[in-house]
């Protein structure tokens, strides 16, 4: 029987937040060690278990994982959430690309001066109107299917539902203008895996707070 | 039969550097469309080829890619570069993103605000001789192989390779502690395609000078 995967991160959503989703959506089990002290995260390393002294750190099938996008990529071609060729790959790949640059915006935001933070987030609501949201409403469109790529569930969509509900947080009405993106939104948070993951008790975690931002400083000594 | 790969940027190594490298590692022949002002980056987003309006964008079997991470992908598991299985992929991946990491330091150095620079090139140092190098070369020693992933040549040794020159450019003794990645770099840069585009003539792009920049800052303005 395998073992369930293992994340190392801290206690929030991060950069490890996009692999709780897909885990959860592909509905499997995981399991976390959360990140509080400095001795934690010098023992992984002294372990050797962080090739770059970065987390997220995923153990899986024998693996010790770091760098998302490297993890994001093998839960997807494990999970068959990846298409079922190589010109769907890259397709997914384009759009998860292109989804995460949006997030990091926000993501990254959290570290800056209040009034940076601000600015990033004005910029991130602005660039998910006119330039993310713009893009996979086409798509959409173009084919009239209930998924972005090939007719089923993949990582893409996966990826951006969550994209979505992340700028929601900061702009409520930021979908007005895509009907398309709306039945999306409310089609995929219905598929009983991410249904589950989006209600209360899940693995998911809530938006950043200062407490977040102090443990991640300590222990990183940022 | 299908044309060769197109690639849209401006006429310096920026985003784009990386994926002239693993075409040419790969043997493989492209052309390029250099974009000189703001209205032929205008053009490309007005006629829809820019899925998020940014370049890199690569035209290749019928297809205009963007995302440099999507393209490199693609042109990886194309031409057999990509490890053998899915964990060998992940590996390589694992591999790639670090070199990314550093890679887009060093990329964009060159195109940094004159105050910033000196903070920016110790960083690049620091991360190379600290954090980079060492990882590497300890996957080299642990395996002793000639590759870093699967005994054969993969895109996360081209781009390390790549991530070599590029940083000894910006400090020439940053490789002296670290032989196991100087014989790598050797290895890679005498196999007949990249010898052959490490020869002057060919379409890898010399240092974006301030030439490069001043046009690049007017096209992205």
């Amino acid at each position: 029987m395998e073992t369930k995967p293992k994340l190392y991160y801290f206690d929030g959503r991060g950069i490890m937040e996009s692999i709780r989703w897909l885990l959860a959506a592909a509905g499997v089990e995981f399991e976390e060690e959360f990140l509080e002290t400095r001795e934690q995260y010098e023992k992984l390393q002294k372990d050797g278990r962080l090739i770059f002294e970065q987390v997220p750190l995923v153990e899986i099938d024998g693996m010790s994982l770091t760098q998302s996008r490297a993890i994001l990529s093998y839960l997807a071609a494990k999970y068959n959430l990846y298409g079922k060729d190589l010109k769907e790959k890259l397709r997914i790949d384009m759009y998860t690309d292109g989804t995460l640059d949006l997030m990091l915006m926000i993501i990254q935001a959290v570290f800056k001066s209040p009034k940076e933070k601000e600015e990033s987030y004005a910029l991130a609501v602005k660039r998910a109107k006119t330039r993310y949201f713009p893009a996979f409403e086409k798509i959409l469109k173009g084919h009239g299917e209930d998924f972005l790529v090939g007719n089923q569930l993949s990582w893409a969509d996966i990826q951006l539902l969550e994209a979505i509900l992340m700028v929601e947080e900061l702009s409520a009405p930021v979908l007005s203008d895509f009907p398309l993106l709306q039945a999306f939104k409310t089609r995929i948070s219905n598929i009983p895996t991410i249904k589950k993951f989006l209600q209360p008790g899940s693995q998911r975690k809530p938006p950043p707070d200062g407490h977040y931002v102090e443990v991640v400083k300590k222990v990183l000594k940022w | 039969m299908a044309g060769k790969p197109v690639l849209h940027y401006f006429d310096g190594r920026g985003r784009m550097e990386p994926v002239r490298w693993l075409l040419a590692a790969a043997g493989v022949e492209f052309e390029e469309k250099f974009l000189k002002t703001r209205d032929d980056l205008a053009r490309l987003r007005n006629d829809g080829s820019l899925m998020f309006q940014q370049v890199p964008m690569v035209e290749i079997d019928g297809m205009k890619l963007v995302q440099t991470k999507a393209i490199l992908n693609y042109i990886a598991s194309k031409y057999n570069l990509y490890g053998k299985d899915m964990k060998e992929r992940a590996i390589i991946d694992m591999y790639a993103e670090g070199v990314a990491d550093l890679e887009l330091m060093v990329l964009y150095f060159p195109h940094m605000p004159p105050g910033e620079k000196d903070a920016a090139l110790a960083t690049i140092k620091d991360k190379a001789q600290n954090r980079y190098f060492p990882a590497y070369e300890k996957v080299l020693k642990s395996h002793g192989q000639d590759y870093l992933v699967g005994n054969r040549l993969s895109r996360a040794d081209v781009y390390l390779v790549e991530l070599l020159y590029h940083v000894e450019e910006l400090d020439p003794s940053a490789l002296a502690n670290f032989p196991l990645l100087k014989a790598l770099r050797t290895r890679v840069s005498n196999l007949p395609t990249v010898k052959k585009f490490l020869q002057p003539g060919s379409q890898r792009k010399p240092f974006d000078d301030a030439e490069c920049v001043e046009s690049a800052k007017k096209i992205f303005s």
